[in-house]
């Protein structure tokens, strides 16, 4: 049956209301808006940070060791500093700039590559289907660290190699969201609409299936952004990730583990700037989500209690 | 099980001033505004209406089976006397099934797609009569049986999508008349059949109202459905009653504005090349339900005083009623 | 049984003589075409069947149709018939494993690139469910106007394509202000007005309707099909009417073709296939169809048919609906069932359409 109630706008009423501006839906929503505000922190560190603290990062202090977070020491210690007396604070801004410049590029290489060839083998189907399928399996099925201690090993361990072994290892992620999802909008009723109208199936997938997948993908990305900073950590940990003096905020938390009883800043607080990052990016995806999609948009309008508790009605009510 | 014996002149199923409050996005909107009906035994009753008119709703809230996010805010729903809603959830579980049961349009996703029917049908007779599973699953394959399904005794031990559409409807209609209910509602049980299969399931129902003297009411958007159907006809439009009676004089002579609209928006014998006469615009939206009459909108009557005042359900002559200020000038027409 | 007066058998597609010698002339209402003009559509023979081996699904089995410029042709018949694959096919959307498509006389699956866009064009489709055939994230103007993303040349300029939008949208019965809304905004019957209109959008000859009207409310109904009889009036475009609605169907249609289980069973003038049908399956279908007008209905004079449609992909032998006729007998399993065409009846101006039939038995005299 085809009961349902209808959208709040009566079909009748003459002004057809314009969608309110993104910027002012994203004020509306607090929590949309402290993560926006956090990522555009994190950013700004990141690409600017260095020229505030200049050498701090690598300056040793050995009498200054192991300082406890205070207000005692200045700005530089206000989050105390490492077993060298190096200032936390001047490590993870360091930091921020390595982390972002291999996580983001990594997780856009991965998610460009891997989506374009998802849509490409979901929307045709068939034999170039299995094939790029296939390929993915085979991926998946190496254990992503063993290829990057590998790889890492035989090639010098570079910022653009860790780029790249990351970006290869993900591909399949996002593969295999964007083939799921482009193969069942393959046989919806519009992409069977506009094939009448003689639309090439390139412009079938970007104008109709890519804009529908992509809020999924992006989710899928920002998770995985988190993943990433967490491998590029471990292959820092193992020696073939970041080399010091670099720094990376996954880096220091592996160095910091081994204080982590008697200092526990060392490794905790580069930790929050990761999950801080990453929630972030997740909340703001998430808000996204809703704010690109115009039967969604208007519940952004209404308090976050409330959205779970009224998601129901328009579909179930029969 | 069964309440105390009938008074045969009161109605098997008697809803009085049902209101039910909706939660939608843009507030509480009332989604069944104070409607009333009465079905004997061994009667059909036909809640008609278009979508979102709110007869599944009034189908639902009668058998309890509403969405959280609707609530009954007011009037009667009698079953044999007893008012349903004011008994507790397990008192009205027990009404379920031996008193009261529902027939719903989509048969796959209404039976349990990992149990064997057999089990789905004998499940009744486990709960209400405590019988045996071995026992259960006899009754289960008589009831197979008497709706005609092909070698029941086999086919109890399939599952749900092994069976065609209408063999599935057949399936719920047996599971719904399984403890011999006073009372069946059918939930647009044709609506997703082809129309031969249509016609036999329509057929089961009526031998099965006849053999067991049920009282059925039967919620559709079809008006031939209900014009070879039903006894009594009860239109319904943006949640409110707009007009009742039995179903020959309503569809003949119909006393409401919509009604006629309705029934003139059949293609049945209209001329090809002729415009059909449609009833302009579409229903209102539940939350802008306009304060005068419901249907002023689209009707072609209307004057200031259905602006004014929402017109009351009155007598229009011996057992019926309809909702309109000026009903009898449609019956000059 | 077989000693009916009224019919003679003939081979499929060839005018059954005397045909046209016959038979009163009807006055040719709307149809501009000559008899003897070539055909807008013909389709022949063409049969489609999805899977492998004993996965083997047969949507179409040598279907043949023919439609004139102007006219409307009207599909019936049941779930498994294969009337959406059909329209799929005439779509291009499908190619078919065997016979031929026709449009205007060239075969749209030999065409290519700019050829086959110049197609696209003359044949357009109106989707069944009105919520999913339109992409709820583009506003209506973008609905209407996405065919000419494609075909940059119909309407070139901004401005042409914004006028020519409201244009549109006032032909379907919208208002000029609904252009910036989205499709959850509008109601059922509203949506498929927007489907309408970007069907109409490149201007087509032709419009496919699966099922235009089947997912809207009756009050609504009665408001498409009025729109859409005035298209064709205003646009003289023909139609392809797939609907399993018998009263819409009648309604609507200058002839019926009538499909069980991928196969035509009946076609014919629309009037001749209703009050005199032919094989027990129109027959059957119409008086199952619930009707509103109670003393039409008579109890007595009801057809019930056995059993359900079998599956289409386990498809009887010989006469694919012997499995569900009470006149069937051992040579409809054997035999496949000759075309049959009625003399008297059909449409005396054009030979190589009367009203025919595959059946062993077919019906004879009125149905009433």
């Amino acid at each position: 049956m085809t009961d349902r109630i209808e959208p709040p706008s009566a079909a009748d009423t003459p002004p057809a209301p314009r969608p309110p501006r993104w910027w002012l839906l994203l004020g509306r929503d607090r929590l949309a808006a402290v993560a926006s505000a956090v990522l555009t922190l994190v950013v700004l560190v990141a690409l600017s940070g260095r020229l505030f603290i200049g050498d701090r990062a690598q300056r040793q202090d050995l009498r200054a060791s192991l300082r406890p977070p205070s207000l005692d020491h200045g700005v530089y210690g206000l989050l105390g500093t490492d077993v060298l007396g190096r200032s936390v604070l001047a490590r993870l801004v360091d930091a921020a700039g390595t982390t972002l410049s291999v996580a983001v590029p990594a997780v856009l290489c991965s998610l460009v590559i891997g989506s374009a060839l998802g849509l490409w083998a979901g929307y045709h189907g068939g034999v170039r289907e299995s094939v790029t399928m296939r390929v993915a399996d085979v991926i998946l099925s190496f254990p992503s660290l063993l290829i990057a201690v590998v790889v890492l090993y035989v090639f010098a361990p570079s910022a653009m190699n860790i780029v790249l072994i990351l970006a290869v290892t993900r591909v399949p992620v996002y593969l295999r969201t964007a083939r799921a999802e482009s193969a069942e909008l393959r046989s919806r009723l519009f992409v069977d609409a506009a094939r009448t109208f003689g639309t090439p199936s390139r412009k079938i997938i970007y104008w109709h299936v890519l804009p529908i997948v992509l809020p999924t993908l992006l989710t899928v990305a920002t998770l995985d952004f988190c993943f990433v900073m967490l491998t590029e950590s471990s292959l820092s940990f193992l020696g073939i990730g970041i080399q010091p003096p670099d720094v990376s905020w996954g880096l220091m938390v592996a160095q910091g583990r081994q204080y982590l009883g008697t200092a526990w800043w060392i490794a905790v607080l580069p930790g929050v700037a990761i999950v801080l990052t990453t929630v972030s990016a997740t909340v703001l995806a998430a808000w996204a989500r809703l704010a690109t999609d115009p039967a969604q948009r208007w519940r952004l309008t209404l308090p976050r209690k409330r959205r779970g508790a009224t998601a129901v009605p328009t579909e179930m009510i029969q | 099980m069964k309440p105390s014996p009938f008074d045969p002149d009161r109605p098997a199923l008697d809803v009085e001033g049902l209101c039910v409050d909706l939660r939608t996005p843009s507030g509480t909107v009332r989604a069944v505004d104070g409607v009333s009906f009465g079905v004997h035994r061994g009667r059909t009753l036909a809640l008609l209406g278009e979508s979102g008119c709110g007869k599944s709703m009034t189908a639902l809230s009668v058998v309890g089976l509403l969405d959280p996010v609707a609530e009954v805010t007011g009037g009667a729903v009698r079953v044999g006397g007893t008012d349903t809603l004011r008994l507790s959830r397990a008192e009205r579980r027990k009404l379920a099934g031996p008193v009261l049961s529902i027939v719903f349009q989509d048969a796959l996703t209404a039976l349990n797609p990992v149990q064997p029917v057999g089990r789905q049908l004998g499940e009744p007779f486990r709960i209400h009569r405590g019988f045996s599973r071995r026992r259960a699953e006899e009754e289960a394959v008589r009831l197979m049986t008497r709706v005609g399904i092909p070698e029941p005794r086999l086919r109890a031990r399939a599952y749900p999508h092994q069976f065609s559409g209408g063999m599935r409807q057949r399936l719920l209609i047996a599971m719904a008349v399984a403890l011999d209910p006073d009372v069946l509602i059918a939930d647009e049980p044709t609506t997703a059949l082809d129309v031969t299969v249509q016609a036999q399931i329509m057929r089961l129902l009526r031998d099965l109202q006849t053999e067991r003297d049920m009282a059925v009411v039967l919620i559709t958007h079809d008006l031939a459905v209900v014009a070879q159907r039903a006894d009594d006809v009860v239109v319904m439009y943006a949640g409110t009653v707009v007009e009742n009676g039995t179903v020959r004089e309503v569809f003949s002579h119909p006393r409401h504005p919509y009604t006629k609209g309705l029934l003139d928006s059949v293609p049945e014998d209209a001329v090809r090349g002729r415009p059909l006469p449609a009833v302009p615009g579409s229903p209102p939206d539940l939350s802008a339900v306009p304060s005068g009459c419901v249907f002023q909108d689209r009707c072609p009557l209307v004057r200031e005083r259905c602006v004014r005042e929402r017109p009351p359900l009155r007598s229009v002559g011996a057992s019926r009623s309809a909702a309109c200020h000026f009903s009898e000038e449609l019956h000059r027409v | 049984m077989s000693e009916t007066p009224a019919t003679e058998t003939s081979a499929t597609g060839t005018p059954a003589p005397g045909t046209s010698a016959t038979g009163t002339s009807v006055p040719g209402r709307r149809f501009d075409g000559r008899a003897d003009a070539p055909p807008l559509l013909e389709v022949a023979g063409v049969t489609k069947t999805f899977g492998h081996g004993r996965r083997r699904l047969t949507a179409l089995d040598g279907v043949d149709l023919r439609l004139r410029g102007g006219e409307t042709l009207g599909l019936v018949g049941e779930s498994g018939c294969g009337k959406s694959t059909l329209a799929r096919v005439l779509l291009g959307l499908e190619r078919p494993d065997a016979g031929t498509v026709r449009f205007d006389g060239t075969d749209p699956f030999t065409l290519r690139g700019k050829a086959l866009l110049a197609w696209r064009r003359r044949v357009q489709m109106v989707f069944q469910d009105p919520f999913a055939s339109l992409n709820a994230r583009m506003s209506a103007a973008d609905l209407i106007g996405e065919p000419w993303r494609t075909h940059r040349d119909v309407v070139p300029t901004a401005q042409a394509r914004e006028r020519r939008v409201r244009e549109l949208l006032s032909l379907v019965g919208l208002r000029e202000s609904d252009a910036h809304r989205y499709p959850d905004e509008f109601s059922g019957g509203q949506r498929q007005r927007i489907g309408i209109a970007r069907a109409l959008a490149l201007d087509p000859d032709l419009i496919v309707c699966d099922e235009p009207v089947s997912a809207l409310d009756l009050s609504v109904q009665a408001q498409v099909l009025n729109v859409l009889s005035e298209l064709r009036e205003r646009l003289g475009v023909s139609y392809v009417f797939i609907s399993h609605d018998l009263s819409v169907v009648r309604y609507v249609a200058d002839r019926v073709t009538v499909m069980y289980l991928g196969k035509v069973v009946e076609h014919g003038r629309t009037e001749d296939v209703f009050d005199r049908p032919l094989h027990p399956y129109t027959a059957a279908l119409m008086s199952a169809a619930p009707v509103l007008d109670a003393s039409r209905a008579a109890e007595d004079a009801e057809i019930r048919l056995r059993g359900e449609i079998p599956s289409p992909y386990d498809i009887p032998s010989g006469c694919r609906f012997r499995t569900r006729c009470w006149q069937a007998e051992d040579r409809c399993a054997d035999l496949a069932p000759p075309a049959v065409s009625r003399a008297d009846a059909g449409d005396p101006g054009r030979p190589g359409q009367p009203h025919a039939a595959l059946c062993h038995f077919p019906l004879a005299g009125e149905q009433s």
